[in-house]
């Protein structure tokens, strides 16, 4: 391993930037005769618009124009889209409902965009946003997914009688039962899985410019996939022909799948910029992002895993209600179906397994993927049941988990997937070693003796990562395929240009795209450069989320680095005037078999552009190559998490005390950067868990529409980690990859809750486990302390 | 238009402004300092911390009027010479960012706690400390190890950082 090559730390190429304040994020962008836009929101949960007078607004100073729903209609704007065909039970399609960007008619949750006024200064649309006159009539709304499906519920769209998208399910419902009829013993739960904010510190921005010369837009987006939303604006929303709009995703400040998707405020800027011949710049204050960011997760279920009298699972049955919110989001229709279901195998054997899903609408903002995505809705189900089944049959619960793990691979599950690759005995093996498993029980007298309750939980989860065989997504729904495409450009000089169309924003593809192809080409890491986020560099791509661009965008380059090595090695013959066959390209060189003879990468660079020593007939000039890389299959990283909490019996509260994450990401690149992925995944999981929860009154009202009132994790309600890595190499990929960007959210919710579980002696904690909500729980089983008057 | 005139890393400026302007905003929009971040709009995430006469503050919670006369920082002045601060030295060793967007504020708001709290910082003390800066990226793992670096390389000067490392090694 070289220093800068796969496997080495290497310190990051974007870092200088970065800690110098000179990044460029949407919002450092200024462009020349730049408007600014102000959204005028929908107040109510659920409220028809009867009129907009603009008239006071129109005459504020600074004001160019007030733009509506009607205008946008009046201009044929089309309506954004949800492109995850998903078919309900009885064959009939999920139920998308009409989804404009400036709501026409009816809004459908507070903070729904009705208007937005174009203003010289920020300042001045500001103002003139408050003397726009709307007039509601407002209806009931409803924002339980739980009630959403009730007689009498209010109706949100008229496509979706009792609000139901679809009632969907997999696997087989009688081999199940047939499980359960045989069971000794049967765990139910019933819970909530908490909607999320996510909450990308960067809020979202938008710049618009249209070129009335040209007939072209250019959008500069905070946006984790630039093509996808070139296309979606293009093709669906139709603001223009896909080869008139560019789309630039500069730097990007985090994004956990809530800039994944086509958002009406972009839609806005662009369609604003041709109505006033400006650019239009449109800038989320977080009060804003609460109110229109997808928020994340929201379901409620009831599970049941079966089990015979060793403790081994005989059947998992599962239902769940997914809130989609007022509208559909871009993928929401896949996160809890093919990205949720599709994991309920967890690390297990199960023979059979039958789950059901409805989506249903209710009067709240959008819920679409959030960092996970389904995968740690279906860990939080699958790992709640196998713990609370071995504390109710007095098995251990780390035994549990052996007695049911899959040995053999590939592994086929009841649930779609394939597993290609894993070893969940070393991983759970590793992490209890390091996390002094066998110590607990002394820990936990350590901790009575001051006090405290003390609890241990596990969390062995799997996700399916590297997303996907575009095959694969189409059989299930899926409007896009799911590749990878790479370009490799060698310059004269021999230096490299990558271009991507994954989207780095905080993944540190700048450093570790660049470790590949240094190592490979045999040249300094300085001499790489890695080109993402402009739909006018990059030909296409389809983005980055789900953990895809370490196993599919680098498998592109891969593909892309071996047909350019095929093309240098033809040029290298021609300049050592040998034959193509006895090309041997090792450590930067070519050189001729059996020979002394060589010739440097940049002595091949350079004859491959000024072409003098080959004939242009025999063989064509220049070195640049592209490849798309569809994978074979979705990886299956998979590990242990370790968390240990003490309990504060007086107030409920908790604390983390040790935390152990022991993963199996196949190879890794740069294990720098994928510990750190761990760790943001970890402390959003830990969110989950302990802190966040997106709440609504019941007239839909979001209670918790600031970081006043939403608890983010802060430095000091986290412990530092404890990361280790087992390694079974991914077979479905040239690298053996399979993806760590989600694993730590997904796998930490369970170790959380069943670490407090077991502190405190009952099974009935919500997420998030708030002190209050610990405390209570503490109560019901008489073991909170009387606080001391 | 009220006139307002500072020093904003070692260099005199003056301008008309809406009075309203804050801080912020005079740095992004008036100078096109954009190191400086917005992240929230209650004054919780501190993306925006600058340091004003040598103190750690909130550039979004302030007036930019208020600022008159004053001493301002951002983290576009604190590499000297074109030699990075212990600090951003050791955010970049102990990959203490990702998106890099809260790291300008994460970074001043550092640097302001080893003027407050010197250069032996423990793990508990930092952790207390960070209170007024969210970042959604690191888990603040990498964090908290940058900045126990960086204090301990502030102590020997502009450059330590590495050495610090290396040493602590």
């Amino acid at each position: 391993m070289s220093a800068t090559g796969v496997g080495a730390p290497v310190r990051r190429k974007e870092d200088q930037r970065f800690i110098t304040g000179k990044g460029h994020y949407t919002d450092d962008i200024n462009r020349p005769g730049q408007t600014h836009a102000s959204f005028i929101r929908s107040p109510h949960a659920h409220a028809r618009i009867k009129c907009i007078d603009a008239k006071a607004a129109s005459a504020m100073p600074g004001v160019v124009a007030v733009l509506t729903g009607a205008e946008l209609a009046g201009d044929k704007i089309g309506n954004l889209i949800c492109g995850w065909m998903i078919h309900s039970k009885d064959g009939s399609p999920m139920k998308m409902a009409a989804h404009p960007a400036l709501a026409h008619g009816k809004a459908c949750h507070v903070g729904d965009p009705v208007a937005v006024v174009i203003a010289e200064t920020l300042a001045q649309a500001k103002d003139a946003a408050e003397k726009v006159g709307v007039d509601y009539d407002v209806l009931p709304a409803v924002v339980d997914p739980g009630k959403a499906q009730a007689q009498g519920a209010p109706q949100i769209h008229e496509l979706a009688p009792k609000n139901t998208i679809y009632q969907w399910h997999l696997g087989d419902a009688k081999a199940t039962e047939a499980g359960f009829a045989s069971a000794k013993h049967v765990t139910k739960l019933d819970f909530v899985n908490n909607r999320l904010v996510p909450n990308a510190i960067e809020p979202r921005a938008a710049i618009g410019e249209y070129d009335s010369g040209m007939e072209s837009f250019v959008l500069w987006n905070t946006t984790q996939n630039p093509h996808v939303a070139r296309l979606v604006i293009a093709a669906f929303v139709g603001m223009a022909p896909e080869h008139k709009l560019r789309v630039i995703a500069p730097d990007v400040g985090g994004g956990f799948g809530s800039k994944i998707f086509i958002y009406p405020e972009e839609v806005v800027a662009l369609w604003a910029s041709r109505r006033v011949g400006r650019p239009v710049k449109w800038v989320a204050e977080r009060s804003e992002s609460f109110l229109s960011d997808a928020h994340g997760r929201d379901h409620v279920t009831h599970a049941e895993m079966a089990f015979d009298a060793d403790g081994k699972t005989v059947g998992l049955r599962v239902r769940t209600i997914a809130n989609l919110g007022a509208y559909m989001s871009t993928f929401s229709s896949s996160i809890p179906t093919y990205l949720y279901a599709t994991l309920l195998s967890g690390q297990y054997d199960i023979p059979s397994i039958y789950c059901e899903v409805d989506a249903v609408y209710t009067n709240t903002v959008p819920v679409d993927a959030y960092r996970g995505a389904g995968r740690p809705e279906a860990t939080f189900v699958v790992e709640r049941l196998i713990e609370v089944g071995a504390r109710e049959m007095g098995i251990d619960p780390a035994d549990m988990r052996r007695r049911n793990f899959i040995k053999k691979f590939p592994h086929q599950t009841p649930v779609i997937m394939t597993y290609d690759a894993g070893d969940y005995h070393a991983s759970l093996k590793k992490a209890l070693e390091i996390a002094d498993y066998k110590g607990f029980g002394k820990r936990k007298r350590e901790s009575g003796r001051h006090g405290k309750l003390r609890g241990i939980g596990l969390s062995s989860y799997i996700e399916a990562c590297g997303i996907a065989p575009s095959q694969a997504v189409g059989s299930l729904g899926a409007g896009v395929g799911l590749w990878e495409s790479a370009e490799v450009r060698v310059n004269p000089t021999g230096s490299v240009e990558i271009l991507t169309g994954c989207h780095s924003h905080g993944q540190g593809h700048e450093t570790t795209f660049a470790q590949l192809v240094s190592e490979r080409l045999g040249i300094p890491i300085e001499n790489v450069s890695v080109v993402h986020g402009d739909t006018d560099k990059v030909q296409f791509g389809m983005g980055t989320y789900g953990s895809r661009s370490g196993a599919v965008g680098m498998s592109a380059i891969v593909k892309a680095l071996d047909k350019v090595e095929a093309k240098a090695k033809k040029v290298a013959a021609h300049l050592l005037e040998a034959a193509e066959g006895d090309i041997v390209f090792k450590d930067g060189k070519f050189m001729v078999a059996g020979t002394d003879k060589s010739a440097a990468w940049g002595d091949v660079a350079l004859n491959a552009y000024i072409a003098h020593k080959f004939s242009g007939q025999e063989l064509e000039p220049g070195l640049k190559q592209g490849a798309f890389s569809d994978p074979t299959n979705f990886t299956s990283p998979a590990g242990c998490h370790v968390c240990e909490v003490e309990v504060d019996p007086d107030t409920g509260r908790t604390e983390i005390v040790g935390w152990t994450a022991i993963d199996d990401f196949g190879l890794v690149i740069n294990p720098m950067i994928v510990e750190g992925q761990v760790h943001g995944g970890i402390a959003q999981g830990v969110g989950q868990a302990l802190l966040e929860g997106a709440r609504y009154d019941e007239d839909g009202q979001l209670v918790t529409g600031s970081f006043m009132d939403y608890s983010m994790p802060r430095a000091d309600n986290l412990p530092s980690f404890s990361v280790g890595m087992t390694v079974t190499r991914c077979p479905s990929n040239p690298l053996g990859i399979k993806g760590c960007g989600e694993a730590g959210a997904i796998a930490a919710p369970a170790a959380v809750i069943n670490a407090i579980t077991d502190a405190i002696g009952s099974e009935a904690v919500p997420m998030p486990a708030t002190s209050a909500a610990v405390w209570m729980a503490l109560e019901k089983v008489g073991k909170a302390r009387a606080t001391a008057a | 238009m009220p006139a307002v005139s500072m020093t904003v890393n070692g260099k005199a400026v003056t301008a008309d402004i809406d009075p309203r302007t804050l801080l912020v905003q005079f740095l992004r929009e008036h100078l096109r300092l954009t190191g400086t971040h917005v992240g929230c709009d209650t004054s919780q995430c501190g993306a925006c911390v600058v340091h004003v006469d040598g103190t750690g503050i909130k550039s979004c919670t302030i007036l930019a009027l208020t600022a008159d006369g004053a001493d301002v920082l951002t983290i576009e002045g604190l590499a000297t010479n074109g030699q990075l601060h212990p600090m951003q030295e050791a955010f970049r060793e102990h990959h203490g960012l990702q998106c890099g967007f809260c790291t300008p504020g994460m970074i001043m708001a550092a640097v302001d706690m080893v003027n407050r709290k010197g250069h032996d910082l423990d793990e508990h003390t930092i952790r207390e400390e960070l209170e007024g800066n969210l970042c959604r990226c690191t888990g603040y793992h990498n964090i908290v190890k940058a900045i126990a670096a960086g204090a301990r390389a502030m102590a020997k000067g502009p450059g330590a950082a590495h050495q610090a490392d290396k040493a602590a090694e």
